[in-house]
């Protein structure tokens, strides 16, 4: 094997953080180098350097034993480095042959595309590693897992022989994480070098030949996946040990609290986007929403919780008719609600804590006394729950834009929890959280269904919704697929009826059907 | 496009339509019938004065016959799209609109004389520097920098053509001047937008305050002065050989002059560019995504400068335009609005060029019809003539055609990572 890429000792300052702290790191031709680490763990920073978007402060880059230096994406691209982001790149109006030949495009004179000879090369790309992607589809067309291809043609089509994949499994359910894994081996068969940057220690583990841990700007260690598991895996991520399922206990659940008859909601657009649901959620359980997104999940949470009118049915909380009630009646009823977009719809990023802690309550005594706000009730209260809730700030009324993720998803589950609730309702709780954060989240969240409040969760983490429900519903495209109860279910049934199968009528899944029900 | 994805929704819109095809139906019966006395007759003439064409008579018909037909067909357009639908929705409700605009005109003509070759010819001659108005905010929106100054860019290009003009007594350095100010007046623009990353909103008023202000200023003190520098010589007709002569279409469509031409020109060249070359690819996708153009190496930042300057000359022609082609003469404010109106027919037309001469020609007809109808002296005030084209506008942009979708990254102001 010869090394194609070797980073030394690179090193990037921004104002108050060490992101990299002299980094090395090498890629072997023709192998799956593993990046691991939390987030802010420094992964995303070194791949930005290493494709142009960054300049580092110290280090150098080597490609293929030469030392060079990239100052922008082009550079990266002449090398061979491409990168598929995290958020794709993708103009969604144009078709895969405009995205792929973007800055590359063959022309006839005066510059008039030509699309064919454009169209032939991603034809013949996408047979040699099996992508399977028509050159005239328009991207919005495409499902994700499709698109996440096209990004990857982008490269190939480009020659790029070291790819970085950067948390490419996050968009994908089981079956095109699957479908991926074999394109990646594919690619590397034929001699190219992956980068696969991750979170999720059992797909890295699957899929690398060697992994590299970062933690805090620094590499951690570095291992390969025969010789480690996920637990030392977590341990080296967060530095400690790590429990990685959620501890709970059995409960037998309760009375009915969230009951929902033949709830229809539309998107945006005015298409439908929940087509005529029904379920129930009782205290003492943690109900799991299972699906790839964009299945209607999000216009559900919305319609429950009183954002989103809904379009029929029926809608009821603790027995009280909540079917048009607006989102405070909704609250005032003993609805929490942790939603999906922390940053725009659960915070005030420019409020200080203190009064983000009192959003919900700021017009109820003893906040409000007589159209008066008591700033001294608010500070009190916010001393309390930011210790109580393991809140880390230097002070109550910074700005809740100033901290970091965890610390503001903290926030919110202090404000919607501190108080007696019925009902629980979180959208994507621990989306981009570190280990740390998740665990701490998933303990409340099971404490409240041990308190015996109905939980409800909608989760794109599979891992996180079967560790942490009790019965979990499966959504495709507005319609529940299938019921079942977590401890009666593997990754692949969930993995199908996620992606429209119906569940096999054998074993299982009807008898938890009808336990559910 | 999203639209189009759920199905009873394009149903129930297919059946709106079909009920507003039967109440126009009802209005020509109800607003045009009952005004209409049963000997009166209508008569459409076809005549342009100085042009060699073809000849044909006029069209003479009794009033009350043909408002029935054109009832007739339009009910009956409307019972056919709620029985079976048509499948293009929108050429449908244009020929409606069409056939009410034809018994409106056989009304208002009727006992007297409407000359339709006039009346077309004289909606392309206005349509022209709301086409261009329109063109200009294709260029830059199209690259994602909104482009709210083209009233001042076009008035600020009117001045220089005028003077530029003037001096050279040549209308082609009257164009040469204009493009150069309205691509200056634009660079501005694109330096407060693209590398200060101003509010674009703000950026392109205070381009268009700085414009009234220094073309005011500017014509108070020189060109009332000294009125040689005001004194530009005006392009003449010319007309095409042999297509000219076609009746009816001929002396309306091509015997104008090289301005409307260069025009027609633009409108081509720039749909073609926009859609098969490398260019335009570019600026789409810069216009869309600009993050996604930047990683495959495009400059986004050199992309919108371009084509905000280019956007910049090409509304500098439409201000040429209007000094040149007829008036010569700048006056203050002249543009009267033109660039905002272009604006309007930019978002009417999708962001194409074609889509933009489509509804420049509409708001032309509604301009030029309000002239028309003043003199015919019908019995409504001038003042609601006045607000035809302005309501046309309004109407417009309350989406009766369906909305239509601004390149993703329209206003946003590009930041690096």
């Amino acid at each position: 094997m010869s090394t194609v890429l070797e980073l030394k000792g690179i090193t990037k300052r921004f104002p108050g953080v060490l992101a990299n702290d002299h980094i090395d790191l090498s890629l072997e031709k023709g192998e799956v180098l593993g990046l691991l680490g939390e987030n802010g763990a420094g992964k995303s920073t070194l791949m930005n350097i290493l494709y142009g978007l960054y300049a580092p402060d110290e280090g150098e880059i080597h490609v293929r034993g030469a030392e060079v230096r990239i100052t922008r994406p082009s550079d990266a691209i002449a090398l061979g480095i491409g990168m598929v982001h995290q958020h794709f790149m993708l103009v969604p109006v144009l078709t895969v042959t405009d995205n792929v030949m973007l800055g590359m495009e063959p022309a006839h004179f005066l510059g008039f595309l030509d699309r064919s000879v454009a169209a032939r090369r991603i034809q013949e790309v996408s047979n040699r590693y099996g992508l399977g992607v028509d050159p005239s589809a328009v991207i919005e067309d495409l499902p994700v897992g499709i698109q996440q291809r096209v990004e990857i043609i982008k490269l190939l089509y480009r020659n790029a022989d070291i790819l970085i994949l950067d948390e490419p499994t996050a968009v994908l359910t089981p079956q095109e994480v699957e479908g991926l894994f074999k394109v990646i081996r594919s690619m590397v068969s034929q001699g190219k070098s992956v980068i696969f940057i991750s979170h999720k220690l059992k797909e890295v583990l699957e899929i690398s030949d060697r992994i590299v841990v970062l933690r805090s700007g620094r590499v951690a260690g570095t291992t390969t996946s025969a010789a480690s598991d996920e637990r030392d895996l977590a341990a080296m991520m967060v530095g400690r040990e790590v429990i990685l399922s959620v501890p709970k206990e059995a409960r037998a659940p309760e009375a009915v609290i969230l009951q929902v008859e033949d709830l229809a909601v539309r998107d945006d657009h005015g298409a439908m986007a929940v087509k005529g649901i029904s379920f129930q959620v009782r205290g003492g359980e943690i109900v799991g929403v299972a699906g790839v997104q964009g299945n209607g999940q999000t216009e559900l949470v919305e319609a429950l919780t009183g954002l989103r009118p809904i379009d029929g049915g029926r809608l009821e909380i603790a027995g009280r008719d909540v079917t048009r009630a607006t989102p405070r009646k909704v609250t005032e009823v003993g609805t929490a609600h942790i939603p999906e977009d922390r940053q725009h719809v659960g915070l005030v990023l420019d409020y200080p804590i203190t009064h983000n802690l009192v959003l919900n309550s700021y017009y109820l005594p003893p906040v409000a006394r007589d159209w008066v706000i008591q700033e001294e009730v608010i500070n009190e209260r916010a001393e309390r729950l930011v210790a109580e809730y393991d809140i880390r700030t230097p002070n109550t009324f910074t700005p809740v834009g100033n901290l970091s993720g965890g610390n503001q998803q903290k926030v919110i589950v202090a404000r919607e929890l501190s108080r007696p609730v019925k009902l629980t309702i979180a959208s994507q709780p621990t989306r981009g959280l570190d280990v740390g954060s998740i665990e701490y989240i998933h303990g409340q969240l099971v404490r409240k269904r041990d308190e015996g409040a109905a939980v409800f969760v909608v989760s794109a983490e599979l891992d996180e919704v079967m560790s942490l429900a009790d019965r979990i519903i499966v959504m495709y495209e507005g319609r529940i697929m299938g019921v079942v109860a977590a401890e009666h279910t593997t990754k692949e049934d969930l993995g199908l009826m996620m992606a429209g199968v119906a569940p096999s009528s054998k074993g299982t899944h009807i008898s938890a059907l009808q336990s559910a029900g | 496009m999203t639209d189009s994805q759920t199905p009873e929704r394009s149903r129930r819109r297919a059946r709106t339509l079909g009920i507003a095809f039967l109440l126009f139906a009802l209005g020509i019966l109800i607003l045009f019938m009952p005004s209409t006395e049963p000997g009166q007759q209508t008569r459409f003439s076809f005549v342009e004065t100085r042009a060699e064409a073809l000849q044909i008579g006029d069209l003479i018909f009794p009033t009350r016959i043909g408002l029935s037909l054109l009832a007739v067909l339009t009910a009956f357009t409307g019972a056919w799209q709620l029985v079976r639908g048509f499948g293009r929705a929108n050429t449908v409700l244009g020929i409606v609109v069409g056939l009410f605009i034809l018994a409106f005109l056989t009304w208002a003509a009727r006992d007297q004389s409407m000359n339709l070759t006039g009346l077309i010819k004289s909606s392309l001659l206005r349509a022209v520097p709301i086409t261009l108005a329109a063109l200009s905010g294709v260029m830059c929106e199209r690259s994602g920098v909104i482009n709210i100054g083209i009233e001042g860019m076009m008035l600020t290009g009117a001045f220089a053509s005028a003077v530029a003009a003037s001096v050279a007594s040549s209308v082609w350095m009257g164009l040469v001047g204009a493009m150069l100010a309205g691509g200056l007046m634009a660079s501005l623009l694109a330096v407060l937008a693209i590398r200060y990353k101003v509010d674009q909103i703000v950026a392109g008023t205070a381009i268009n305050i700085l414009a009234t202000g220094l073309t005011g200023y500017l014509n108070s003190r020189f060109l009332q002065r000294t009125p040689e520098l005001n004194r530009p010589p005006t392009f003449s007709a010319f007309p095409i050989p042999g297509l000219s002569r076609i009746p009816i279409i001929g002396p309306a469509v091509f015997n104008h002059s090289f301005a409307v031409y260069l025009t027609m020109a633009l409108i081509v060249i720039i749909q073609v560019m926009l859609f098969y070359t490398r260019w335009g690819l570019r600026t789409r996708a810069v216009g869309e995504h600009p993050r996604a153009a930047d990683t495959l190496g495009v400059n986004v930042f050199l992309t919108r400068y371009i084509n905000v300057m280019l956007g910049g000359m090409v509304a500098g022609l439409g201000g040429a335009y209007l000094v040149l082609s007829s008036v010569a003469r700048f006056d203050e404010l002249m543009t009267a609005g033109k660039g905002f109106i272009g604006l309007a027919a930019m978002i009417f037309g999708k962001w194409n060029p074609i889509g933009a001469l489509g509804s420049s020609l509409i708001f032309g007809f509604a301009d030029s019809l309000q002239t028309r109808l003043a003199i015919l002296s019908i019995p409504i005030p001038s003042q609601f003539l006045l607000m035809a084209p302005y309501l046309a506008t309004v109407i417009v942009l309350a989406g009766v055609v369906g909305r239509s979708r601004p390149p993703a990254a329209d206003g946003v102001p590009y930041e690096k990572e």
